[in-house]
């Protein structure tokens, strides 16, 4: 008995701001990932969306208005909202269903279009919300979190902003030659210590922006991969999406405080260490096997705690690793080889199935100017994804071929 | 001069001249919450759902920090016009074994903390509306 299910089909609608609806971006992120898994939109039994919510924006009905917008076909349906990690949390709504035996085939979409600028708040006067009230009573931006984090790394382990910077070159230069990608242009450290200060230690170009996007994921049992002639498709090994244990001692976004430790000790592992780690414990995978990785580089610092949250090096060892060149492309585990939100920009619940995209180009060796490679020149074998949003949403995926 | 001031949000904290923050109390575990938990005790192992308000420490220790260089958007409401930059710390209450996010002082910048610093609790202004001032929280560095 296996818990494995098979990514049949990926397809996306390039990053960008195209001005169209984001039912349009989703319909094209989602013929194109029936088309790479060969099957007709009529099989499809069951129809995941990926919703964001916004205040006067459509994405509260995603799951049901993807499939108006493909001809209704009778599919059973869902709809996730889970932050950034909404991708995710649809894609394990179809993976649960599938290992059920309730259906054999699923085609999962996240799609959206952003605001630009600042991510706010659903507007209004809105006392009882968190994330209203951060805005309101302290002016906390999503970017100050972020570089809550990015200070700590600096006086706690000695970061420079010149690593910083040396991600967001690497992933521009990873992104250069991804069709999907918004931004494809090299970066070089003076443009990144030129651009506008945002959040000391934070300047403009070690934020990821907000853009429109659209990604797609034909997932089905085993079975029916094998009777499409997929004898050894991508699987998927794993998902993780665990909330945090209590006490959280890490602030997080929208919060105005952490979880008080005052009566229970924290838990073993940190929350962000938790996301991963419940998918290395699902299959049995470790960290060391890990080739490739993406991972939610909302800012330059952050995928270097992406790292240490993966497992690929100790805590505090994260700027080594960078700088070996570990992570580069041509390195022992490249991480964001699509250019990572550095190259395309946040679009919430298409992040998470992007990086779930981007992962099975990868295993099936089909990542054009921007492929890992194996030691014995073949392409990688395991890789992960991990991401994480407001309210205590986390995800991780872990793939295999 | 406004004529009246008022907290920003009522039950966080106090204006007094030494201010505390108020948070909450479970009767049953001793955990504290902050902003205030009411209702059921969020440690999973409690179903504690008594709580007595308790004034935080007034001082603790830079977990970490940063400023806010572009105007905030909206429900933000900016004091000044000109937008004028603030900084933010996130500070451990050792006692409570919690952080608490919150801007520095007035006139605070990031080149005056470092993580590990002692910062006390302040009530400053934060915004005026209709010739009300409205009073927030902050905090402010101990000189040494």
């Amino acid at each position: 008995m296996t818990n494995d299910v098979a990514v049949l089909g990926v397809g996306m609608h390039p990053w960008g701001k195209w001005g169209k609806n984001f039912v349009e971006y989703g319909i094209e992120a989602a013929l194109a990932a029936l088309d790479d898994a060969g099957v007709d939109w009529q099989d499809i039994q069951f129809v995941a969306g990926g919703e964001t919510v916004r205040n006067g924006y459509p994405g509260y009905v995603a799951g049901s208005t993807f499939v108006q917008a493909l001809g209704w076909n009778g599919a059973r349906v869902s709809s996730s909202y889970a932050a950034c990690a909404s991708g995710a949390t649809a894609l394990e709504a179809a993976r649960t269903r599938i290992l059920a035996g309730l259906c054999d085939v699923a085609l999962v979409i996240g799609a959206d279009t952003t605001p630009k600028g600042f991510l706010a708040p659903v507007a209004g006067e809105r006392w009882d919300d968190p994330d209203w009230l951060r805005f309101r009573l302290i002016g906390a931006t999503n970017p100050a979190y972020f570089a809550l984090y990015a200070r700590r790394r600096m006086d706690l382990y000695g970061a420079t902003q010149a690593d910083f910077a040396k991600v967001k070159i690497k992933n521009a230069k990873h992104g250069l030659h991804n069709p999907y990608a918004r931004y494809r242009k090299e970066v070089t450290e003076a443009e990144i210590a030129a651009s506008p200060m945002v959040a000391d230690p934070l300047r403009l170009l070690d934020i990821c922006a907000t853009s429109d996007g659209a990604a797609a994921v034909v997932l089905t049992s085993l079975d029916y991969a094998k009777r499409k002639g997929a004898s050894s498709p991508v699987r998927v090994r794993a998902i993780s999406t665990v909330t945090p244990q209590f006490p959280n001692t890490v602030i997080e976004m929208p919060n105005f405080a952490t979880d008080s430790a005052a009566a229970v000790a924290p838990p073993e592992r940190t929350f962000m260490d938790s996301i991963a780690h419940a998918c290395y414990d699902e299959s049995g995978i470790s960290p060391e096997d890990v080739n490739v990785a993406e991972v939610y580089d909302l800012s330059t610092a952050l995928e270097l705690d992406w790292y240490e949250h993966l497992g690929l090096c100790k805590a505090g060892e994260a700027e080594k690793l960078l700088n070996d060149g570990d992570t580069t492309l041509g390195g022992r585990v490249p991480v964001n080889p699509s250019g990572g939100l550095a190259c395309f920009g946040e679009a919430v619940p298409a992040q998470a199935l992007a990086q779930v995209c981007e992962i099975t180009w990868q295993l099936r060796g089909q990542a054009t100017g921007r492929q890992a490679v194996l030691p014995n020149g073949g392409a990688p074998t395991v890789g992960i994804t991990a991401n994480k949003g407001l309210f205590g949403h986390g995800s991780s995926v872990l793939l295999t071929k | 001069m406004p004529a009246t001031q008022v907290p920003a949000i009522a039950g966080w904290f106090t204006t007094d001249d030494q201010p505390h923050l108020l948070g909450t109390r479970c009767t049953t575990c001793g955990t504290v919450f902050f902003p205030r938990a009411e209702g059921f005790c969020r440690n999973p192992s409690c179903r504690g759902r008594e709580f007595e308000e308790t004034a935080l420490a007034r001082t603790g220790t830079v977990w970490s920090y940063t400023d806010a260089q572009y105007q905030p958007p909206p429900p933000y409401v900016a004091a000044t016009d000109p937008y004028v930059p603030f900084a933010l710390a996130a500070v451990e209450l050792s006692d409570e074994h919690l952080v608490v996010l919150g801007q520095l002082a007035d006139g605070t910048t990031v080149d005056d903390v470092k993580v590990g610093d002692t910062v006390e609790l302040v009530v400053e202004p934060l915004y005026e509306i209709d010739g009300v001032e409205h009073l927030i929280y902050r905090w402010k560095k101990v000189s040494a």
